[in-house]
């Protein structure tokens, strides 16, 4: 017994600590998943916009003096809203054309925001702080102590994903939201502000994802790559998921950011390619993805 | 080929021949590599409306395995861009295979996490030298005969590779077979339905544009002298599509001309850092919104007359 646990312990710390991970990449697939559902678009500014959330933090805390807890609320806000301004004047008059020209669009939105953090900032990281509420003693799981901020970031994200979720598939403002997925001109007819509803999922799309980069400026070092870093990885975690089903979509980030960790135990090396092996996996049994539907 | 096309061409192997004696010829050879990056990228885009975020993988390994091959193996540089282009032929057969059983935006995904996969493959491969990259590349001689050393020389030699590549591509593309890749762009239903076997089709034009995209890259390395971890990251893929787009997605002379633009503009820009990269978010923020048909599309449009 006390062999297997031996053997147990590195296995589950590391399964552990990639929950941490896990827990960022189901925020931000999770908000892609919500975007792509209404929108159809892809957001490949949604790396950017996660780097944007945690640089905005930054500054709020650097010019303004406003804190980790202001910084949680505001810089979705401000975020977000520069999303609002982004889908009313650019993602909107793409609607009626290919998809692939929402994808191009916010690879090149990815490119200014990236570029322009680059030039104010410099590529090195800037330091943000555990805020002082979590500077207490780790949190004991038994069979490891766990940072009480880490503890957190997991905790968090599983309430927004979960809420999130409960807001799409449980209340009468989630299911306008599904209904003018399937029939949007239907759903305009019965006197529903379509347009407007897209615009307020486009922006909270880019909340979520900026709040994601709040919680993670204190863990992450924040740099204008951490998001770029992130999000492809997102995007095979989205492959793998399928953006059909947002449950979907927030397990599969959990479940690759644990398998992350595991891989770490026992095969360093392939920890950062992992996650783009289990996508060519599942692209050859179940092309559509886990819950996908074709 | 229709007489517009021909004109085109004219042009283009005038203006490949004139342009040494006004501009440095590293400078066009680099244009040259990667107006064949482009223009196999937008064999895919272009022809078989396939986009694909992931062509550094084959531009990176192209031009890792040349840049190997010419260096430890001392493989003349014929050959040693021969080895890239098969590396990525091989690459792209493996990657095809997964990624053309998604369509759209999803193929754009899996396309680019697999050539993340690329890249973190080779920051970890100790051939690859790391961040470092594979320095001081020999240029070798040419059939073991001719001394590339000189740019001049070597000019010649890249422009001939790179013109006997793009006919190949409009072989390919005016082809029976780049008829029904044609097909497939414009409704692929139909063209299943009509009894093509459409996903063979894709992989081979895959295959195809990957393995141009490797000899692009193979020749970058060898005129450069260098491989680095630049040619294999995600940027490098932007930079394919961003080149079609401002030249044309679906015209023939249109990557090329694209490539001429962008690589300009990085030239002139090179001293103001990451502006550049705000510049070229701009430009496609621009074309997708106001400039889709791109430079040759217009003109295309204006004449009436394919390019």
């Amino acid at each position: 017994m006390t062999e297997l646990w031996y053997d147990l312990e590195p296995f589950l710390q590391q399964g552990t600590l990639g929950l941490v991970n896990g827990a960022f990449y189901a925020l931000l697939s999770l908000g892609l998943a919500v975007i792509f559902g209404m929108l159809n678009v892809i957001n490949f500014a949604h790396g950017a916009q996660f780097m944007l959330g945690a640089v905005v933090a930054w500054m709020l805390l650097t010019y303004a003096g406003i804190g980790y807890w202001g910084a949680l609320l505001l810089s979705p806000l401000i975020v977000g809203l520069l999303g609002v301004v982004i889908e009313r004047t650019m993602i909107s008059r793409l609607y009626k054309l290919d998809h692939l020209y929402g994808l191009l669009l916010t690879f090149g939105l990815a490119l200014i925001i990236e570029g322009l953090v680059r030039n104010q900032y410099g590529v090195s990281g800037l330091p943000y702080g555990v805020p002082d509420a979590f500077r207490m003693p780790p949190v004991d799981l038994g069979y490891m102590l766990m940072p009480a901020y880490r503890f957190w970031i997991v905790v968090v994200s599983i309430t927004v994903c979960l809420g999130t979720w409960y807001a799409i598939e449980k209340t009468k403002l989630g299911s306008y939201l599904r209904a003018a997925v399937e029939r949007p001109q239907l759903v305009q007819a019965f006197g529903v502000n379509v347009p407007l509803m897209m615009t307020a999922t486009y922006g909270t799309g880019v909340a979520l994802a900026a709040f994601a980069g709040v919680l993670a400026a204190p863990v992450y070092s924040v740099h204008p790559g951490m998001g770029a870093n992130f999000i492809i990885i997102v995007f095979a975690v989205v492959v793998i998921g399928g953006m059909g089903s947002i449950m979907g979509s927030v397990v599969s980030g959990y479940a690759l950011g644990m398998i992350e960790g595991f891989t770490r135990v026992y095969y360093p090396e392939a920890s950062a390619t992992v996650v783009f092996v289990i996508m060519a996996i599942v692209l050859l049994v179940r092309p559509a993805g886990l819950f996908g539907r074709a | 080929m229709p007489n517009s096309q021909r004109i085109a061409l004219v042009v283009l192997i005038a203006l490949i021949a004139i342009g040494p004696f006004f501009f440095f010829p590293v400078f066009l050879m680099k244009v040259l590599c990667f107006a064949l990056y482009a223009s196999a990228f937008n064999l895919l885009l272009g022809y078989v409306g396939l986009l694909s975020f992931g062509h550094a993988a084959y531009f990176g390994m192209g031009s890792y395995l040349s840049a190997h091959a010419a260096k430890v193996w001392g493989l003349t540089p014929e050959l040693a861009i021969l080895t890239g282009g098969l590396t990525s032929m091989a690459l792209g057969a493996a990657f095809g295979f997964l990624a053309i059983r998604r369509q759209g935006i999803y193929f754009a995904m899996i396309t680019l996490a697999l050539a993340q996969m690329v890249y973190f493959f080779c920051v970890q491969a100790p051939f690859t030298g790391g961040e470092d990259g594979i320095q001081a590349v020999p240029r070798g001689y040419l059939f073991g005969v001719l001394d590339l050393r000189s740019d001049f020389t070597l000019y010649w030699v890249v422009a001939a590779i790179v013109l006997a590549c793009f006919l190949f591509l409009y072989r390919i593309v005016h082809s029976p077979f780049g008829q029904v890749l044609k097909a497939i762009r414009d409704n692929e239903p139909r063209a299943t339905s009509l009894g093509y076997r459409t996903d063979s089709y894709k992989l081979i034009a895959f295959v195809l544009s990957a393995t141009i995209a490797g000899i692009a890259g193979g020749t970058k390395a060898i005129v450069f002298q260098i491989a680095t971890l630049t040619d294999v990251n995600w940027p490098m893929s932007g930079e394919a599509v961003l080149m079609t787009l401002v030249g044309g997605i679906g015209t023939m002379f249109g990557p090329a001309t694209g490539a001429l633009v962008i690589v300009t503009m990085q030239n002139e820009l090179a001293e103001f850092g990451a502006w550049v990269t705000v510049i070229q978010g701009a430009i496609f923020v621009a074309c997708v919104l106001a400039f889709r048909r791109g430079i040759i599309g217009e003109l295309q449009a204006k004449l009436r007359k394919p390019l």
